[in-house]
């Protein structure tokens, strides 16, 4: 893990000196604190940052070819390496380092880019200088777990792991994104190649950029594919997949346990990151140390789970309590992380957490992350499969009561009213065409933050229809099965530009730790995109096949227990007795809200008080509150010009 | 002289869902449609009534039927406060 950044020069000729890049990787010290490296010549500078857990003697980056023209940086892991290695020497290939960043220039040169590419089982975003022919490659992984940003000035092109390297450079302002708050306003994030930044560009999940001077061209090598027609669904066929699952989990875990340092793992007390513990002792029996998060307000807490799972794998297990005073206090340091406006504090707790695997020594570890997306584990699946069911007989009676099995961790579950729940979710029912049929209501619950926006700034924030309409927004094919296209939806919003993000890679990285992500290996997620529907969504028992197959590796009170959605305290934890905290109610105040020109501060001072008076119960509320702090604070954080 | 429901929900609403003013509520205009309130919200609007009506929304009258629109709160008010 690491970070990276670097120039390439549009007349392909001018010489960067090293000076040019130092500010913009000592902006990412965090994700590298192990070490600098540097490459200049005529045309193109690197620059690495090194967390140091594979070959630590001498895998410093960057790292060369034989006749040193093909230069690499890069931040992540290629899991697969020790396999590509050897192939690659009966190829012929010489290799002077034992590290997984070795590889990736010799499969450059021996399969091509897209063979290269196609060949790394990893997480990466990877920077690749070819002498001969003068181009600059960006490439990122499939699901899109490490970070690769650019831009295009009008001599050179900047590319690095965070935004904070490219401000550094001196050369790029900082400008909140109109475009992108539209999109946070539904998806939660922005989707690459958008970001918070005016003028900064994410390389999306699955892609590389050539550029060659002036030229570039983006390309997308991998994406999640439901094309394949579903396994036949009997009973063998049932039993095979089952343990074909559990063989593609462990030896996923296998390759990503490949570490010179120790791997610890996260454990939630759900059954993702239990499967993935668990999975760790199929691989070997040394003693494993888990790390989990706890909540001092017991509606979001799993402590109880947590223990008994580290009880039953007999675990070394520490735990990080958190309270609402925690993530008040670390919030300015999360959005610094995060650079972009956020909509809940989940990702708070687990960059707290990440503190404690770091300070117990640790710099890797693993986590269940991706298994909701892969296997179907969010109630929005079975929310969408009982409205399409329901949209079948609109008029039945109890079709639609359906709903009333969802949400129940909720202290306010939107199903718990049955004529209510009918009107609510029975909006745009009949569209089973529209390829966000299943996240509609959220997108509608999220956008609610649009009516706080200044009259100015809205102008210029694009609409509900123009951001459903965005040219880049990935689409689920219309052929698809409907789970299909939902997952697809899914997985590229959700998971790629928020969870990875804000609660993945941002916070892990604020505290140097690499997280790992055994679900998201490409073979599972192949495997799994073949599985007939309701091998993943069983009548309304969410990850089927994933459940028979880890069932034996864990009590039966996990592997049975329903989803329950990783939350934390949001609007509360920045109030005190009914106050808001000092500091928000500085960030908030009339002035700064006028001042920095996003929202309307009569319309923000009237939520306050709705919070203030303890009324603010539902989604919406909180989520236009936490985006609108955290924007204000991502203004202040980077003193954003508007 | 009858009660103005109407003005004290449409009072509630335009704050407590901090609705610009430039958002004219009419009596008929669905709550649900116009994306106003969503389901949480209902269950303010719910308390709201009850905290200023004196009166308690049974479960099964929790229907778009009573609650839905301005036009709908009112003659639900009429019919519960009857007396």
């Amino acid at each position: 893990m690491c970070g990276i950044a670097g120039i390439a020069f549009v007349d392909q000729r001018t010489l960067p000196a090293q000076a040019l890049l130092e500010p913009m990787i000592h902006a990412l010290h965090h994700r590298g604190p192990d070490g600098y490296g540097f490459h200049c010549e005529p045309g193109v500078g690197l620059a690495h940052a090194r967390l140091s857990i594979i070959d630590l003697a001498t895998g410093d980056q960057p790292i060369s070819n034989e006749d040193h023209t093909v230069q690499v940086i890069f931040n992540g892991e290629i899991f697969n390496y020790i396999e590509l290695r050897a192939e690659l020497r009966a190829c012929g290939h010489q290799f002077r380092t034992q590290s997984d960043t070795e590889v990736i220039v010799h499969a450059y040169e021996q399969f091509g880019l897209e063979g290269c590419l196609q060949r790394l089982n990893g997480q990466f975003a990877i920077a690749l200088w070819d002498q001969r022919a003068r181009r600059l490659i960006l490439a990122r992984d499939r699901t899109g777990i490490r970070p690769l940003l650019y831009c295009q000035l009008a001599d050179r092109w900047l590319f690095a792991s965070e935004a904070k390297s490219l401000f550094a450079s001196g050369s790029v302002s900082a400008r909140l994104s109109p475009a992108s708050f539209g999109e946070i306003a539904h998806f939660w994030a922005p989707i690459a190649p958008t970001t918070a930044f005016e003028g900064i560009q994410a390389l999306p999940p699955g892609c590389y950029l050539t550029i060659e001077g002036t030229r570039h061209q983006l390309t997308q090598y991998w994406d999640w594919n439901f094309d394949s027609a579903p396994m036949t669904a009997g009973q063998r066929q049932l039993d095979d997949a089952t343990d074909e699952l559990r063989e593609l989990l462990v030896d996923s875990v296998r390759l990503q346990l490949r570490s010179d340092v120790p791997v610890g793992a996260y454990l939630s007390g759900g059954l993702d990151s239990a499967a993935v513990s668990a999975a760790v002792r199929q691989v070997h029996s040394n003693k494993l140390q888990t790390f989990s998060l706890t909540f001092d307000d017991a509606e979001f807490d799993e402590g109880t789970y947590q223990r008994q799972m580290a009880a039953h794998l007999g675990t070394e297990h520490t735990e990080r309590r958190v309270s609402a005073a925690d993530i008040a206090a670390a919030f300015a340091r999360a959005v610094r992380h995060i650079e972009t406006p956020i909509v809940r504090t989940a990702g708070i707790p687990l960059m707290l957490l990440a503190d404690t695997v770091r300070a117990a020594g640790f710099k890797v570890v693993l986590t269940g992350e991706g298994a909701d997306e892969v296997f179907a584990g969010y109630d929005i699946f079975k929310e969408a499969k009982i409205r399409r069911f329901w949209a079948r007989q609109p008029q039945s009676r109890w079709r639609f009561r359906l709903l009333q099995k969802l949400y129940a961790y909720l202290g306010n579950s939107p199903t718990q009213f049955a004529g209510l729940a009918k009107s609510f979710f029975g909006q745009g029912m009949e569209q089973i065409d529209d390829p966000f049929y299943a996240h509609r209501t959220r997108f509608d619950s999220t956008s609610r933050v649009n009516r706080f926006l200044a009259p100015e700034f809205r102008t210029r924030v694009p609409t509900s229809d123009a951001v459903l309409a965005g040219a880049h927004l990935p689409l689920p094919k219309a052929g698809w099965p409907a789970l299909a296209r939902d997952q697809y939806v899914e997985a590229k919003t959700l998971l790629a530009a928020y969870l990875l993000h804000a609660q993945g890679d941002r916070v892990a990285m604020a505290a140097s730790i690499e997280a790992r992500y055994p679900f998201l290996d490409h073979r599972l997620i192949e495997f799994a995109a073949r599985l007939p529907a309701n091998w993943k969504l069983h009548a309304l028992e969410e990850k089927y096949l994933l459940r028979r197959a880890v069932r034996d590796w864990m009590p039966a009170n996990i592997s049975r227990r329903t989803k329950q959605p990783y939350r934390a305290p949001d609007s509360s934890s920045f109030f005190h007795h009914g106050q808001p905290l000092e500091s928000v109610a500085d960030l908030l105040s009339a002035t700064s809200i006028r001042d920095a020109g996003y929202f309307e501060s009569a319309a923000v001072g009237k939520l306050v008080a709705k919070i203030q008076r303890g009324q603010a119960a539902g989604f919406s509320d909180n989520m236009a509150f936490m985006i609108i702090l955290s924007t204000m604070q991502l203004h202040r954080e980077f003193r954003l010009r508007h | 002289m009858p009660v103005d429901y109407k003005n004290a929900v449409r009072a509630f609403i335009q704050t407590n869902f901090i609705l610009s003013q430039e958002i004219q509520l009419k009596d008929s205009d669905s709550l649900l449609d116009l994306q106003l309130v969503d389901s949480t919200g209902f269950l303010e609007l719910v308390g709201f009534l009850e905290d200023h009506y004196g009166i308690k929304v049974a479960d099964d009258e929790m229907l778009p039927e009573n609650l839905e629109s301005l036009d709908n709160i009112e003659q639900y008010l009429v019919r519960k406060l009857k007396p």
